[in-house]
């Protein structure tokens, strides 16, 4: 979809990066020590520590990435809001009191503190680095996906707008501005989506949803004698088309211009037709590239045409158009009942010679149709491609000897097993990484003490765990509301605020920025303190008055920003959810069980934390980087070629480091003692 | 380092309601791996749920609203919970003279 930039939405933007830069220069006078940078003179508020958690936390993939995956697939995306919220039992229970207690600025502070070992503090400030970096990459990525559409600005321009911005509020004011910057955003973020909530509640579901006042279009599904009549020039389904299930009919109007529908067959047979919405990319020899919808060049002007927003409910239970005002579970329960239009995709790649032309041209036509889905099947987990593995069944036992047959059985049951492992490996990664995260860990350094840290941990639950709610409806509502745009998934949140006007929509797209903001001024602040605090005063032992740590924190802060904007501008491309999952994995396998260890054996040695970070650490990284999605996504090869039977590394390297971690102490114990 | 900790074995200097006094680090370490298990068992039960009966999360128990829901909504909320009854645990001289 090409989205207009509106007037009110660069007004909105404006004065919400005016306030967040404002507030940061002013509180930037008061940190001028190293405590002050670092851990904001330790003197933040528990209530305000623990909504700027919120903030820090719901980051863009969070907050955009579940509201889309919800959007398109259903339930699927609130397993990873579940997973999100119930890393910070473990934060609270185990990790919070300790660390605080521990440390001083940063996570390899609170490691290191038993043994003062260079060993410690370099490998933890490089896990810090890891994992801030490979969490930076989906967050600048997400920054320019978001800014696209909404300021009219190119990919690069948007990642270099937002790396300057939160550059400028970390080295004005470290972790004073960057708590503050996350207060705003985390309440401002968590009540805009409660009245969002509201409102989509109070609307409850239709059948026939309305934009500004206008009804949306409703794809027909018809009987293909309906549609077909005699007469119409069907195009042949020859060369990529062949065996496909579409019917292409030509239109030509009155002016002579020609048009294609694509209709597409909802049974073997092709009895029933559905609409389906067509984007072509033509590539001319010469590398020009021109877009056209339904055969028609893509734009708003005349003779033009762009997709449709789409979604929205295909039957509510007992024949009702609406159901006026619901519940918090009535909302649940008439959708459970209802059947609801959701879309896919398909791509079809051709090359057309045409005689004359100096080569030939590249076609590579998009298909979107929609699919009726029952209601009670979207709300049930393995409803997304991401998590469908979950619902495939044990192979029936074979009592042929074929070896096709004993082969195809065996895949089966690979499939079977590797897909569960999978799906429970991200889960617990989830699980163990949230108190894990290095830009999470340093909160706790900016509050008094063990009391403030814990009561500040309660609240950041509280808040994220009520956000984490409102994602369920969010995400529903932006499925069934007529707002949804095919072509992007991270837009649905911003877009479902559209159905309610051009102000929400400004409004939610400024929140979702200054998310972005949030949580990236957050990682700077974690990274800069690994290379500035733990590498080059500690591990490499300069020799600093507090001055000069503040400017050398400063000096990483810009030097990881720089870092940032680049990697965002590098993987425009990459899908941006699962980068955060794998951040996940890396954050809980490196540091995880070094943490948990450290705090209940009394047998961990330096040796041993050192060991089990870089081989957690290594492992997952390697892990991932050689999975399947590695391999489609990252480096453009075939799945096939991948070597780790699953992408989830976290139930292998989680368990692997904490038995390096026991192995290397037990080995080393005596020579210590 | 600002906060040293005594070694166990040596009875600590630290007024008996200051935090880092060793009775009270290892009362909350106590509580909080207590809760802690508490808690992983209901997380462990919807992901194997999820993972291996995801057909199972359809049926609805009460309310009409199926178990994939509030169980998830559970756990959320679970969490809070369990977080207030921490805080409790925890407070000065809770459950210590």
């Amino acid at each position: 979809m090409i989205y207009e930039a509106s007037l009110t939405a660069i007004l909105v933007f404006a004065s919400f990066v005016t306030v967040v830069l404002t507030l940061s220069f002013y509180l930037g006078r008061k940190a001028k020590s190293a405590k002050g940078y670092y851990a904001a003179h330790g003197g933040v508020h528990w209530f305000v520590n623990g909504v700027a958690f919120a903030g820090d936390y719901l980051s863009a993939a969070s907050f955009l990435g579940i509201c889309g995956m919800i959007a398109f697939y259903g339930y699927d995306g609130f397993l990873y809001s579940i997973g999100y919220l119930a890393g910070w039992v473990v934060a609270l229970f185990v990790i919070a009191e300790p660390i605080k207690r521990l440390g001083r600025f940063t996570f390899a502070d609170a490691l290191d503190s038993r043994f003062n070992s260079r060993g410690i503090k370099l490998a933890a400030a490089v896990s810090t680095l890891v994992v801030s970096i490979f969490y930076l990459i989906p967050q600048m990525v997400g920054a320019g996906v978001l800014i696209k559409p909404l300021l009219g600005f190119s990919h690069r321009t948007g990642v270099l707008f937002v790396g300057v911005i939160v550059t400028l509020i970390v080295t004005t004011a470290g972790m004073v501005s960057t708590t503050w910057v996350q207060f705003i955003k985390g309440s401002m973020l968590v009540v805009f989506c409660a009245i969002l909530t509201v409102a989509i509640l109070a609307q409850g579901l239709t059948t026939q949803p309305m934009i500004a006042g206008k009804p949306v279009k409703l794809f027909r599904v018809a009987p293909a004698g309906e549609i077909i009549a005699v007469g119409d020039r069907l195009l042949d389904a020859d060369g990529a088309w062949k065996d496909k299930p579409y019917v292409r009919r030509e239109r030509i109007d009155g002016a002579g211009a020609s048009s294609v529908e694509v209709w597409r067959k909802m049974d073997a047979a092709g009895t029933t037709l559905v609409e389906t919405q067509v984007l072509t990319v033509k590539t001319q020899p010469d590398g020009s590239v021109a877009k056209f919808i339904n055969g028609v060049p893509q734009g708003h002007g005349k003779g033009e045409a762009d997709l449709l927003p789409v979604g929205n409910v295909y039957r509510l239970a007992g024949g009702k158009t609406e159901t006026g005002p619901v519940g918090p579970f009535a909302y649940f329960r008439e959708f459970q009942g209802a059947q609801v239009v959701t879309w896919g995709s398909e791509k079809i790649e051709e090359t057309i010679n045409t005689p004359g032309e100096p080569g030939p041209t590249k076609a590579e036509t998009t298909i979107y149709f929609p699919t009726i889905a029952y209601g009670r099947d979207l709300l049930i987990p393995g409803s997304s491609p991401t998590f469908s593995k979950v619902r495939l069944k044990w192979p029936a036992p074979i009592t042929s000897t074929n070896p096709a047959a004993v082969a195809a059985y065996e895949k089966a049951k690979t499939a079977y097993i590797y897909g569960k492992l999978d799906f429970i490996s991200l889960m617990l990664a989830l699980f163990c990484g949230t108190a894990s995260l290095p830009h999470i860990l340093i909160r706790y350094y900016t509050v008094k003490n063990q009391a403030d840290a814990r009561k500040s941990t309660v609240v950041g639950i509280a808040s994220i765990g009520f956000f984490y709610i409102l994602t369920l409806y969010l995400g529903l509502g932006a499925m069934t509301r007529g707002t949804l745009d095919v072509t992007n998934n991270n837009m649905s949140a911003p877009l479902l605020a559209k159905s309610f006007g051009e102000l929400p929509f400004a409004i939610i797209s400024a929140i979702a920025f200054t998310t972005v903001l949030g949580t990236v001024s957050g990682l700077i602040m974690a990274a800069s303190g690994a290379v500035a605090h733990d590498i080059m005063e500690n591990v490499l032992k300069r020799q600093w008055d507090d001055h000069a740590k503040v400017r050398a924190g400063k000096m990483a802060a810009i030097v990881v920003g720089v870092i940032a904007m680049a990697l965002g501008i590098a993987f425009e491309k990459l899908n941006v959810s699962f980068l955060v999952g794998w951040a996940f994995n890396i954050a809980a396998s490196a540091n995880l069980p070094a943490i948990i260890m450290l705090l209940f054996w009394k047998g961990t040695t330096k040796q041993g934390i050192t060991a089990s970070i870089i081989v957690g650490m290594t492992t997952s990284l390697a892990w991932v980087l050689l999975s399947a999605e590695a391999y489609k996504y990252v480096y453009d090869k075939p799945v096939e070629d991948s070597i780790v039977p699953f992408s989830q590394p976290g139930i292998v390297t989680i368990p692997l480091a904490f038995a390096v971690l026991v192995v290397v102490s037990v080995m080393t114990r005596r020579k210590t003692a | 380092m600002t906060n040293p900790v005594p070694p166990p074995d040596e009875p600590s200097t630290l007024p008996s309601h200051h935090e880092d006094h060793p009775d009270n680090i290892s009362r909350n370490s106590r509580n909080g791996l207590i809760l802690f298990c508490i808690y992983f068992v209901f997380y462990a039960g919807f992901m194997l749920l999820s993972a291996f009966a995801p057909r199972s999360m359809g049926q609805t128990p009460f309310g009409g609203v199926n178990l994939a829901i509030l169980y998830g909504m559970g756990l959320i909320v679970g969490a809070l919970f369990l977080a207030a009854i921490y805080m409790y645990l925890c407070r000065p001289n809770g459950r210590r003279r």
